[in-house]
């Protein structure tokens, strides 16, 4: 680890920092319907959709409502995304020449995207046309991202409301999350990655002739565009097979710092909205301390880790003042690929700027781990701030059993059914992760998919199928996950992961709304201070993560005690 | 169910043509008019010919050119379309090793490179970049350790003065942007081609 290393962890997080209060202010007042500096260019253009699709903005619904809405709206995204793929020789803006994709790679990538994963079991450059990653890629990473935050919305309104029956209506949030939010920020985006270097073309491709005189076949498109609305949406989604690590996906070091801050900035600033509604913007504050907790100790593990180098290479001569630098970019450094590696899982981006299957086995457990305590830290777009309220009635709920006294969570009182609820949604992550990981771990013809094998092939298997659950998308991408297996049971994981999450989350949203706001009293607990921030970090860890550590004992820690007496597989 | 639909429909069709039409043709649009350089890819090219881009790295093996980190990316295999080959630095299918810390294929992988690199007469320690693979297998710079390991064997096989060289590589090096952001770098196309205009 260096001082500069250091220097530059902070230098982003700053930036991120003085970002998140106007951006999040900005977002309350989209989502409170108030006029805003954009509402001259865009409000007509709003009020033609609604017209268009036939919605009445002023006609709120209820939690259930809301739901199915939601759920119909993926399913639409599902079944276009779904044919734009397998129909993609027919489509226009196919300059490469490819073909349809199969059906279990376009079930997979369909369902991928519309969960906000955007697990690659496809490799861009060499599967999809430029008109699959326009009209299907790019249009599912702004609606997945926005119906994460219409979701976060009326979580957020559930305890911004006393004693009403309504949340906010789908259509209106999704639709203004879009215009107001997602589109005008990807611009700009989009305009600077191209500055940076990033290609924007609908050509598919140039030869070029080599120093040396081969022939080299560079790959093009209109790249600037997706990685804009990839990064802020927390797709993660590549246009190419790999990712951020791609130069012309992420050329240059402050192109990374770009990166790293479109990624974290609107999750992040989600949490000062829900403070900002609630009438607290010091609640939101507090959330965004847990956040920093996660991201900083994350960070420096993971640099630590990779700074160290591979202890085994090292032996044979590698010079270890670099660090272990299998699968990484030199422009960005151990520093900022510790930041983009811990960024993109507990945010459950999924974009990655080195390749986590080469990871050091400390590295890549941190990484792992981020994924498995869930969409917390602070998740995927909105689904992050509806992950952390789980965590925070939890935490009320454990600090009431300490002292005897009815949990209050923002003056709504938390009673059984709203615990058992988040119980359920709580469960249902390593439910998912750890039993379709058991089964495969036994699978003969699974197996041989893996990359690498001893212990570190039992942490693909856990990487994906947590990846998968957590509607993260990055991999331990040894694994070869295009096979009908892989891209069945991900799909089915990405599923549950992200709808068995939210219907549950929903129901108490619904149930909250309902309750009366009881005034603070000497006997509240306080959920905007230190305390709390320290109590909602310990149940993250304990509920969260501890139902993992046998797993991860069994994969990481095993390669990392091995790897120390040099014992290779 | 039904009531969900006719909005679920028509705001899917609107945002299609919103965000997978208009948005990325008016991104294309602007980047082609004000920064063609990048938004093509950004290419060097000389009389006509594309000789690569200054972002994608490119395979050299030629021991008069200095050489870049070794690459994981691979092509289908003619005789066999189900099977890769090797083929570094492959811009048309990025590609890592994904080979774990344990894996005795990297180790035996980095043995050979190293064993290269000593029968080049690289001695100490060998920097970390000359013998692992990048995560995109593209990867268009090295470390300026790595380039000036390679002096001595660039300017043996052009017979050029050792000091002369040295001084090419480290007018070449890149460094961190305000003293802070970023990695101290060499491009690796970039400085070969300041070479074939020394020569």
């Amino acid at each position: 680890m260096t001082l500069n290393g250091w220097l530059q962890i902070i230098l982003v997080l700053g930036l991120v920092l003085v970002s998140v209060r106007p951006l999040g202010l900005y977002m309350a007042r989209v989502f409170e319907g108030q006029k805003t500096f954009l509402s001259p260019v865009l409000s007509p253009l709003e009020h033609g959709f609604y017209v268009l699709a036939g919605v009445k903005p002023d006609k709120e619904q209820g939690w259930l409502s809301y739901t199915l809405a939601m759920i119909v709206f993926s399913l639409a995204g599902f079944a276009s995304l779904y044919a734009i793929l397998r129909l993609q020789a027919y489509l226009p803006w196919n300059p490469q020449g490819f073909d349809n994709l199969p059906p279990d790679l376009a079930f997979n990538t369909a369902i991928s995207f519309l969960t906000n994963t955007n697990w690659q079991a496809y490799s861009g450059e060499t599967t999809m046309s430029n008109g699959s990653a326009m009209l299907g890629l790019t249009v599912h990473n702004f609606l997945s991202a926005a119906t994460g935050i219409a979701l976060a919305l009326a979580v957020t309104r559930a305890f911004a409301r006393a004693s009403a029956s309504t949340l906010g209506n789908f259509w209106v949030d999704v639709t203004r999350a879009t215009l107001y939010v997602l589109l005008p920020i990807s611009i700009l985006l989009a305009l600077v990655f191209v500055f940076t270097g990033s290609p924007q073309t609908l050509l598919g491709s140039v030869d070029a002739t080599t120093l040396e005189g081969a022939k080299q076949t560079i790959a093009l498109g209109p790249v600037a565009s997706e990685e804009a609305i990839k990064q802020f949406g927390t797709n993660g989604g590549g246009f190419f097979n790999t990712n951020s690590a791609h130069p012309f996906e992420n050329a240059s070091a402050l192109a990374n710092y770009l990166q790293i801050w479109s990624m974290i900035v609107l999750s992040t600033a989600l949490l000062i909205t829900f403070g900002k509604m609630v009438g607290s913007e010091r609640q939101g504050w507090a959330l965004v301390s847990v956040v920093g907790v996660f991201v900083i100790v994350g960070i420096g593990a993971v640099y630590a880790a990779e700074a160290w180098g591979n202890p085994i290479l090292n032996a044979l001569g590698v010079d270890p003042t670099l660090g272990n630098m299998e699968g990484k970019e030199i422009r960005f450094g151990e520093a900022m690929t510790a930041m983009f590696a811990v960024v993109t899982t507990g945010l459950s981006c999924g974009a990655v700027n080195a390749m986590h299957d080469s990871l050091m086995p400390l590295g890549g457990m941190v990484t792992l781990f981020m994924i498995q305590l869930g969409e917390v830290l602070p998740g995927g777009v909105g689904s992050g701030l509806y992950g952390l309220i789980v965590f925070a009635i939890l935490a009320v709920f454990i600090a009431g059993l300490m002292v005897g006294r009815t949990p209050e969570f923002l003056g709504k009182k938390i009673e059984a059914r709203e615990i058992k609820l988040a119980m359920l949604a709580v469960l249902i992550l390593p439910l998912s992760m750890l039993s379709f990981s058991a089964v495969a771990a036994v699978l003969p013809s699974v197996v041989a998919t893996l990359g690498n094998a001893g212990p570190h092939g039992l942490t693909e298997i856990l990487y994906a199928y947590s990846s998968a659950t957590g509607n993260n998308g990055s991999a331990f991408a040894g694994l070869n996950a295009n096979t009908p297996w892989w891209n069945t049971t991900l799909a089915i994981a990405m599923v549950l992961g992200r709808f068995a999450y939210v219907v549950p989350v929903m129901a108490i949203a619904g149930s909250i709304v309902t309750k009366k706001r009881a005034s603070a009293s000497a006997g509240t607990f306080p959920t905007d201070r230190s305390l709390f921030v320290g109590l909602l970090v310990g149940v993250i860890l304990i509920v969260g993560g501890l139902q993992f550590f046998p797993a991860l004992a069994l994969g990481p820690i095993v390669e990392h005690v091995l790897m120390l007496s040099s014992k290779t597989f | 169910m039904l009531t969900h639909l006719r909005p679920a429909l028509v705001l899917l069709a609107l945002f299609t043509v919103l965000t997978g039409v208009i948005y990325p043709l008016l991104i294309t649009a602007i980047a082609q008019a004000t920064m063609p350089y990048q938004a093509n890819g950004s290419l060097i090219v000389s009389k006509g010919t594309v000789l690569g881009s200054t972002l994608i790295g490119q395979n050299f093996t030629d021991a008069k050119y200095f050489q870049p980190r070794p690459s994981a990316t691979n092509t289908p295999d003619p005789k066999d379309a189900t099977k890769t080959i090797d083929a570094p630095y492959n811009a048309a299918n990025s590609s890592g090793s994904n080979l774990g810390p344990t894996s005795q294929a990297l180790v035996d992988r980095v043995k050979a490179a190293i064993e290269a690199k000593r029968a080049a007469g690289v001695s100490g320690p060998v920097p970390a970049d000359a013998v692992l693979t990048s995560a995109s297998g593209l990867d268009p710079d090295i470390s300026p350790e790595n380039a000036l390991s390679q002096v001595p064997t660039v300017a043996k096989a052009r017979g050029l003065d050792q000091d002369k060289l040295r001084a090419l590589v480290e007018s070449q090096i890149q460094t961190r942007l305000m003293g802070i952001i970023g990695e101290p770098h060499v491009n690796v196309l970039k400085l070969n081609l300041a070479l074939d205009g020394l020569s």
